[in-house]
This record gives C-alpha cells, structure tokens and sequence, in this order.
C-alpha cells in the first residue's frame, strides 16, 4: 500500500477512470492548463489532451449544464467546481435537470455525471468561500452525494461515482488535499452507499463525514485517554444513506453524537437523529446530540472562525454529555 | 385484511416459545379470543389467543416449531387472501398488549382508575366516620386506549382463558400517583427485561433521569442483598370467567328495599367468632424457622380469608343496585393506616397465591401505601376486605364496608386468654374476628358459615392445604 | 379529390420532391392545429392539469425547422413543445395521453405537457425552467463533436430567454468550442405578458449572435419555407464546420402564454391578433399550394377530416388509457445498479 495525499489519490482515480472509459472526461474552470485550482487535474491535460480535459470559461451554470446535456446522449462528464460555493450558480442544472431527467421522461433518458470539487471550509477564506451544502444536494431525490474523508477513500468513490449512471454529487475539501493516507495498489472501487467503522468502539458513536473524520478520530483517541471507547462511523455516503451501518453502532453504544461541517439547522445530523431515534428508540441512553457549525455566517477572524467550526473539545464535551459525565448543555 | 399472529411474549422474560399443539386448523373459523395454539414458554404452557377474527389461513410454523418472539405463527384473513407469512404486514397489535419495550403496563391499569366510584382511601377500620382522605388521586394512567371496556373491573385485562396478566412489573412513569419517572428508553428496556422496578431508582441524568448505569448499580445491589430466594412471580391460572352477574330474585329485592329503609345505605349485620390460634402460632414459627422469609399472622389470616371465601362465594360479591356480581376469584383489600388515613391496597387472586406470595406482596404494598407509590389498579378491584387492628391492641371492632363489597373482616389481636379447653380451664392464645356483611348479598347464616370454615382453617392449619 | 381541373404540378413550377414535402408539412402543420385545438378544449374540461402552453400560430416554425434535421440529430425545447414533439414525429397517441397524464404517455405519465421526451427520436425534452435547455443542447453539440460524428444539435427557446444567464454563457461556449448548434429563437412578441421591447435591450434580437462568434439570422417564421431554408444553411454549417448559429425566427402566437393567460385584452389588443391571423402560417402554405396547384378546397377538407380523426383518435387513446399504477410513484428516481458495480475495495 503505497500513502500519499488525498488530492494525488482523486488524481490517479480521474486518470484511470478516464483510460478505462473513452466516454468519460473532465470538464471545469482551470483544470486543463492550469493542472487544476487545486492541482488535483495535474499533468492530465498532457496525458489526455484538450478534448478530455476541457478548460471552460468562468460560466458554472454553462458547463455544468452542458455536462447534463453530454450526460444525457451518453458522455460520462466530471465536471468540476472550483469550489461548490460556486456551484450555486449551476445548481438549477443539477437539481432541475440532471437529477430528474430520468424520472420526468419515464426513464427514457438518464445523466451519468459527477460534479466534484472542494466544499466546507479552509482557513480564514470568509463567508462566500466557506460553506457546506452537502444537505442542500442530499434533500434532493434523484441526486447522490458522495463526501470521502480520506484518500483511500476518496479514490475508490470516485471512481465508483464515475461508474454510476447516476449524477453524483461529489464533495472534496481543501484541507483534506493534502492530508495523506495509505491507498491499496491496483484497481479497486469503493462502493456508494456504504459507510466505514473508522474506529470500533463500545461506549458511543460518532457519526461524521469528510472533514469530520479526523475531528472524530482525534477526539475518539482523547477520549480514551480518559476510559470512554469511541466508536467512529465515516458516512462516506450522505445519499443514499447508510443507516444499517449507523443503526447497529448505536444499538450497540447506546450514544451517539453526529459530527459535521455544516451548519445545524436541517443539516445532515438532523436526519440522522430523526433515523435513529425512530427506529432503535429503545436502545437510546441519551439523546443524539450534534456537534455542528456555529449557525452563523464564516467569519474571517481566526479565533472567531475557529470558534464557529466543529471541533475536538465539542465533540468530547457532547460526548461526556451523552454519557452523563458532564452536564448538558 | 390478512392479520399475522406473532408469537406474543407471554411472560416478560419469554424470548421463544414452542409451540406445542395447534388448537386451530387452517380453515378453521376464528374468533376474537379464542385459543390457536398452546405455547410452552421459559414458565409454563400458555395459550395463545386470536386478536382478529376471521380465518385461519395459514398456519405459518409446525406444531413442535420453536418461534421467538415477535416472530410469525398464523395468519388469519378472509378465505382467499393472499398470505405471504413472514412478509405480511405486522397488524399493530392493540397497544394495550404491546409486549414489554414501552412504557409495559399502562395498558393494563387503564379504565378502572378514577372510575370505580368510592374506592380510593374510603375504608374505615376505625369506629370513628372520619373517611380517610383518599390517597392521592392519580390521574388514570395516560395509557393508550386499553382493552377492558366494563367500567369497574379488576384492572387486570379481561383477555382471555389462561392468559397470563403481564407480570407485575410497575411501568415506569405509569400514573403512579402523578409522578412521572424519567429514565432513559433504554433504560426502561433494561427494566422491563429485568423486571427491575424503576420507582425509587435514583436517577444520575439530567433531572433526574434514570439512565443504564444506575440499573447496573442497582443489580449489583440488589445482588449483593440477595436474602431468602426471590419470590417467583405469580401467575394466576384464572378462573374461566372473573365473575358471573346474578340478576335479584324477588326475596332478595324486597330484603334490600326493606332493610335499607330500616338501616341506612347498607344493611349491616355483624358476626363475631373467637378463633384458636395455638396451632397457627406453633406452624408460623416453624415455619419462620426455616429461614425462607417471614409469614405474619395476618398473612396467615388473609390467607384462610381467601379460601374461606372461595368456598363461600355468596360472602365474595359486589352489591350493583340490579344485581349482584359473585367473583369467582378472590381478591383481598387489606386495609393498611397510613399518614392521614387508610387505602386499601388488593392482594389478587389471593386464594391461589401462597403464603410466601401473599406475605411479600402485603410487604410490598404495605410499604407503597405508606410511602403514597400506590398505583390506582393496586387499590381498586377488591371483593372483600380485611382490617387488623390487632398490633394496637385492639381485642375486638367492627368494621365499616367498603362498597360495593358486601363484607368485611375485622380481626382483633391474639392474646392469652382462659379459656376451657378439652374440659380444662387453661390458657390459650385467641384472636376474635368480626364480620361486617352486607345484608342485602349476605344472610347471617351465610355469613357465619363463612365465619365457620374460617375458624376451622385457622384451628387446623393443614386445611390451609387441604 | 386530386386532379380536378388543374394543371399537371410541374407546369406550375413545383417538382414532385417539393410537392411531397409540401404535402407533408401541410399534414404536418394541421395536425399540430388541430392537436393544439383539442388539447386546449380537453384543458378547459380539467382533463389536462397544470401548466399547457399551446402552440397555435407557430406551426410553420416547429415544421420548418425539425425537418432539416436527420434522425440522429438532437433536438431539445422548453415547455411550448406540443409543436416540435408532433413535428419530430412522436405519435399524437403518446404525446395526448402524457398530457393526460396517462401510463402510455411517452414520459409514462411523469412528465406532463412541459417534459415530452422520446429518447428514440433524440427528443429530449421538454424543460420547464426558462433557458434551462440551452446549456443542455449546447452539450449534444459537444458529445457529437467529442465523438467526432457530424451530428447537430437544435436548440429552441423563447425571445425572453435571450436574457437569461444560460443563454450568454451557452453561446459564448458554443461560439468559443465551434460546437455544432443551431440555437433557435422563437419570437412570438411576447414573453409571457411582457413585449419584448420591453424587456431587451436590443430588440433585433439575433443581432446578440455577434456578441458570440456566431452568424445571426432573422427569419420569417409564418412561411415554412423560407424557415425550412434558413435552417438548412444552419444545418449545414454546423455539421460540415461545426459552427454555431443563432436564429431568430419571428411567429406569433394566438392564443394566451399558455391556458392560464388571456388571448388578449391585457397584453395586446384582440385587433392585433386579428392581424397576425391573416399571416397564419397554415394560410400561407395553403394559398401557396393552391396557387401550384397542388390543393383545393376537397383536397384541403379531406385532408383536415383525415387529421382532425387522427387527434380526435389520439383523445380517445388518451380518455381511455389508464393511470399510472401508484408503485411508479418510486421509479425510475435512480438508475438500476450496474452489474460491474460490484468490484470493492
């Protein structure tokens, strides 16, 4: 197993996908001669050429609405968002058209596309440049929603959102570009849908997702330097949503806190809770509380910004909450 | 619609059952209630019953099939319908009988609370009128819609033959006296499994709230007082009907019409009888002895009450105006002083329960009634009442009845009296009791012949047995 | 009846290919006539729900246009598309019973009057957000050029999406890429209620194709002919150049936006609609045809009979067909999982 970062592993996923198929290719603002906003594309313009790694103009809604339309007759388009701030601008082609063309034409016609790209927040980048929208995309029946928060991880569902012939919703981050972790060698895919135990443990569960696996990951470590055995559950999936993976951790642990970049309200913890409690109500210690964004716009201030992001102490602090070691909040 | 029969946790602890024998076939006409199949549970054979009419399409296991709970055994429909078993949509079985999980027996303490008229706290063991104040009157449990639909009825579901009533565990937050317990769900899962008694856990959670470590705590505790093996819990083999309704004949309207007017409400008579009480001195501390638990002399009492009365069915009745109701079963009201006044917790089925049985279930409900944790099925539903007033020294008193039963035993203290036994002047431990009998349900000779076969057992122990 | 009292059609100047085609899109342009009618009288019944965007008056467009086109070029609309689905040859059957909403309807009862698609006719829709289809057709353009196939794509749209974001950011793609696109305006004067002197800031809207790198051309979209024309030097240049162009063919339609709008009376006056009607578009082939010879009055009331049976057919089909069965409420939201999606890690 070779370990390297998380951007060089969407590197060689995009490569391989696009030898192995000549119906896929990469579309998006600077991914071709520029080798990518954030060099996940590098070196591929010269490996593919221009037609297969395509430079668009500054026009979101234009490409990525051209990709649905390539989809539509047959292409497999990734498209690439510099970052999903931007995709804003084309969300109307994503949810209007892509995720239902199948099902407004009676299944006749279907958009096999990925539109990927960094999501969530970096450091001090502001309120525009922020933001989560992973439960935007998940509410959306017909769409999935794939967010990998490691690079194993993230070559492997790449390469299986490329695969699927459905449109995938397809979440990076710039602060996991660089962070490194071992790859199997050879070919292998990752399956959509299925969510990862991270780390196995007895007394609760963490829930999380992209960022939030490592967030997760320390505090699980903290926290058993004090006697409490965290299990962690990596989503990998928002949609479709892995809920047997989840479900049967906290029957277990009978505690659960969901850790997640975005903000609170209607965000990806409020659908969990809403699954666990309704369905394995009786296995439930405590309530599942959620560690999220502050509920404010990203301010640029580092220790405000800081402040307004998930982090260790909260998570260990819900933890000892679920586990009456600490007063609720 | 095709409704799936389950295997029903008969017992709390019931995790399968085998399913011994098939009671219906398929194409068998069912109706609410009846018999399908006997199930051996972890207890004993059971029967489970029908919860929906119709027929019995498809008899989804074999006799001789070991099922869990909650699993697929029948299906029941309309002749034609399609039943595909183990998928087929689960009827929501009627919450009432929703086994353990939830909040377990709300279900059960339903209508009768607040409904049987009279009954909280109304007993007077004492001369003096001064009613007791009734014990709080907690609300009826807010239980979802219960089974029993006759209003003043034991607050035990009226379901059918051999159906074992949901064994006695207290449900959490069930209208005990209006303070709800907060534990956590799991936690009341593990009580309910356990058969642990959420009421008086200490909570460690917010406000209170029972959560899994404090269940773990209170095992370790009671493990470690572990005296006398633990009482098994009681499973009535009910009787097949609980009551039968006795419209009045002519003599009897015109004894009530009459002696109401001379009397009052209720026609009182009173009978006395002294009972000898050396041999039952002499068996209760042998028995004592043992070291298996502690027997009273009025556990003792109540004990021969009970089986007098089930001899005497006539004494073992409810006055309803237009009829009179004679339980076939016998459940005991013993009047206990508490605080401010008298309840009346009832000892069910007490002719069939043990003396062990009996003596710590009057422990119990002794200590529930002083400490107000009484639920409202615990003090409703007696058909006959017993009052001791022998630990105040008291040789004898009557006792006032508590409507709609038609009697009441009042029972003084055992002392040493002269007596002349055999021919001889001697002395002899005696305990007088009084009967106070509703003269429209009970005629003195009725009366006295209860009195005789009471005295009898308490004289001869072993007819206790017999 | 044919031949009665007139001369042979090639004295009067019309070989036989054009009589045919001439034949044709007659059919053609009155059955969307007639399809059109019917569908806004079963509206008013509450046979039709939603939203129904009639395309009376704008027949010759749809007609001239689709066929210049092959079978495997990509044709893509917004939501006034009865017209161009007839045109390209989906049956009246399928496209009545969709906007009954019917199992047999060509999206399966799913889409309704707004999402018509028949991906064996490289019809694709039917869209409902104004503009929204631009992108996609420019995409077609691209996959034919990607595959290195010379086919074109066709993409038509209202003149009030021409100021919408997805417009300018198509053609400027179109337009940078070479891709092989024929952007239709539709110009019937109106955007739903508003003129569009008043909402673009230039009114000879193909004058926009400059802003692109694409030819501009305006075209009279009442004669099927000179609309079959313009469109065949669009057609051309896009597959032997790959070339965008940017028409702009000026109609009218009769009736109100769509069923919830009024003919007249608030946007314009029923005097200017009377107006246009004389630049019908089924007039002016059919006074075209007569004068080759090639139709009169038994000719014109056969073949209106036959058309007019044919929609009434189509009705019938559509009254008769039954719902959509309630479990397809949930399909077709996902594709089907692949068999090689197995591999794992």
């Amino acid at each position: 197993m070779a370990v390297i970062t998380y951007r060089d592993a969407l590197n060689q996923a995009l490569r391989e996908e696009l030898k192995r198929d000549p119906d896929v290719f990469l579309m998006g603002e600077e991914v071709a001669e520029y080798n990518g906003a954030y060099k996940v594309s590098r070196g591929m313009l010269e490996e593919f050429g221009p037609m297969r790694v395509v430079d668009t103009p500054i026009a979101e809604l234009g490409f990525a609405g051209l990709g649905v339309g390539a989809a539509m007759v047959g292409l497999r388009p990734v498209i690439e968002m510099m970052t999903w701030n931007f995709a804003l601008l084309a969300i109307d082609q994503i949810v209007n058209a892509a995720a239902k063309v199948r099902y407004m034409s009676g299944g006749q016609v279907g958009c096999p596309i990925v539109f990927r790209g960094p999501g969530g927040a970096a450091l001090q980048l502001g309120a525009q440049h922020s933001q989560s929208f992973e439960s935007w995309y998940a509410h959306v029946p017909g769409l999935k929603v794939v967010m990998p928060g490691t690079p194993a991880d993230a070559k492997g569902l790449l390469k299986s959102a490329i695969r699927d012939d459905n449109p995938v919703v397809f979440i990076e981050g710039e602060m996991l570009y660089n962070t490194k972790g071992e790859v199997p060698d050879g070919e292998y895919t990752t399956p959509l849908g299925v969510a990862e135990i991270k780390r196995p443990g007895a007394d609760v569960t963490l829930v999380c997702h992209a960022k939030t696996v490592t967030v997760a990951l320390k505090a699980a470590e903290q926290l058993a330097g004090e006697g409490v055995d965290a299990e962690v559950v990596d989503l990998r999936t928002i949609r479709p949503l892995d809920t047997e993976t989840v479900l049967s951790s906290v029957a277990r642990t009978h505690r659960c806190v969901v850790v997640e970049e975005g903000w609170p309200f209607a965000g990806i913890g409020a659908q969990l809770v809403d699954t666990v409690q309704r369905e394995i109500f009786d296995e439930l210690d405590a309530p599942i509380l959620r560690v999220t964004a502050a509920d404010v716009p990203m301010p640029y201030n580092k220790l405000l910004e800081r402040a307004a992001k998930a982090d260790v102490p909260k998570v260990v602090s819900a933890v000892k909450q679920v586990l009456y070691l600490e007063a609720s909040a | 619609m095709a409704t799936t029969v389950v295997m029903e946790a008969l017992s709390p602890t019931m995790e399968e059952g085998r399913l011994v024998e098939w009671k219906k076939q398929e194409g068998d006409k069912v109706a609410v209630g009846d018999v399908i199949a006997e199930v051996e549970t972890d207890k004993a054979v059971m029967e489970l019953v029908a919860r929906a009419a119709g027929t019995l399409l498809k008899q989804v296991v074999a006799a001789g099939a070991t099922v869990p709970v909650s699993n697929p055994v029948a299906i029941i429909g309309e002749p034609g319908e399609a039943t595909d078993a183990p998928g087929a949509p689960k009827p929501e079985p009627p919450k009432s009988e929703a086994p353990r999980a939830e909040a377990p027996k709300p279900d059960a303490a339903p209508a009768s609370a607040g409904k049987t008229p009279s009954r909280e706290g109304e007993t007077g063991a004492s001369a003096p009128a001064g009613s007791a104040a009734p014990a709080e009157v907690a609300a009826p449990a807010a239980a979802p819609a219960a089974t029993p639909a006759t209003a003043p009825s034991p607050a035990r579901p009226a379901a059918g033959p051999g159906r074992p009533e949901p064994a006695p565990v207290p449900a959490a937050g069930a209208g005990n006296g209006g303070t709800r317990v907060k534990a956590s769900p799991l936690a009341r899962k593990i009580a309910a499994d356990r058969g642990l008694d959420l009421q008086g856990v200490a909570g460690s959670g917010p406000a209170g709230r029972i959560v899994e470590r404090d269940l773990a705590n209170l095992s370790a505790q009671a493990a470690a007082q572990a005296g006398p093996a633990a009482v098994p819990a009681f499973v009535p083999a009910g009787s097949a009907t609980p009551h039968e309704d006795v419209p009045l004949t002519q003599i009897r309207k015109t004894i009530a019409r009459r002696l109401a007017q001379s009397i009052g409400p209720i026609p009182t008579f009173y009978l006395t009888t002294e009972i000898d009480m050396e041999r039952v001195t002499e068996a209760r501390e042998a028995l004592n002895a043992l070291g298996e638990g502690k027997v009273s002399f009025n556990d003792i009492t109540m004990k021969a009450t009970a089986l007098a009365l089930r001899q005497h069915r006539a004494c073992n009745a409810w006055w309803q105006d237009d009829h009179i109701r004679y339980w076939n079963d016998v459940h005991l009201a013993m009047a206990v002083a508490v605080q401010d006044g008298l309840i009346t917790p009832v000892i069910r089925y007490a002719d069939q329960k043990s003396l062990r049985q009996i003596a710590a279930e009057a422990k119990d409900l002794a200590g529930r009634a002083r400490d107000r944790r009484l639920k409202p099925d615990e003090y409703t539903g007696g058909t006959f009442s017993v009052s001791n007033l022998g630990m105040l020294d008291i040789d004898e008193f009557t006792a006032v009845i508590n409507p709609p039963e038609a009697g009441i035993l009042a029972i003084g203290r055992i002392a040493e009296r002269a007596v002349v036994h055999d021919g001889e002047l001697t002395s002899r431990r005696r305990m007088r009791v009084t009967m106070s009998c509703d003269h429209r349900v009970i005629d003195g000779a009725t009366g006295a012949q209860f009195l005789k076969t009471l005295k009898a057992m308490l004289e001869n122990p072993l007819a206790l047995v017999w | 009846m044919a031949g009665t009292a007139t001369k042979p059609a090639r004295d009067r100047g019309v070989d036989p290919a054009t009589a045919e085609r001439l034949r044709t899109w007659l059919r053609q342009m009155l059955l969307i006539r007639h399809f059109e009618e019917k569908a806004g009288e079963a509206y008013s019944l509450g046979k039709i729900g939603g939203f129904c965007h009639l395309y009376i008056g704008q027949e010759a467009l749809a007609v001239g246009t689709l066929s210049a086109l092959r079978a495997d070029d990509y044709v893509v609309s917004a939501y006034r598309e009865h017209g161009q689905a007839l045109a390209r040859g989906m049956s009246p059957r399928a496209v009545m019973a969709e906007l009954y909403g019917k199992a047999t309807g060509c999206s399966r009862g799913k889409g309704g009057s707004m999402h018509l698609f028949d991906a064996s006719l490289n019809f694709l829709g039917g869209h409902g957000i104004v503009g929204g289809q631009i992108p996609l057709g420019t995409g077609f353009a691209f996959a034919a050029k990607y595959r290195g196939t010379d086919q074109v794509s066709l993409c038509y749209f209202g003149e009030a999406a021409v100021n919408i974001g997805a417009f300018h950011e198509s053609l400027n793609i179109a337009g940078l890429w070479k891709l092989p696109v024929i952007y239709v305006i539709e110009n019937n004067g109106y955007g739903m209620g508003t003129a569009v002197s008043r909402s673009s800031a230039i009114t000879d809207l193909y004058e926009r194709a400059a802003s692109y790198n694409m030819p501009g051309v305006v075209v009279d979209g009442q004669d099927v002919e000179k609309v079959k024309a313009a469109t065949d030097a669009a057609v051309d240049r896009a597959r032997r150049e790959s070339a965008p162009t940017l028409m702009e063919i000026r109609t009218y339609r009769y009736v109100g936006h769509s069923m919830s709008d009024a003919a007249h009376g608030t946007y314009r006056t029923k005097e200017e609609v009377e107006e246009y009607r004389q630049r019908d578009p089924i007039t002016v082939l059919e006074r075209r045809m007569r004068e080759a010879g090639l139709l009169d009055d038994a000719a014109m009331k056969a073949l209106d009979a036959e058309v007019l049976a044919e929609v009434e057919d189509a009705v019938k089909f559509a009254e008769e067909s039954p719902d959509p069965a309630p479990d397809e409420l949930w399909t077709d939201v996902y594709a089907p999982e692949r068999a090689d999606a197995g591999e794992n890690a």
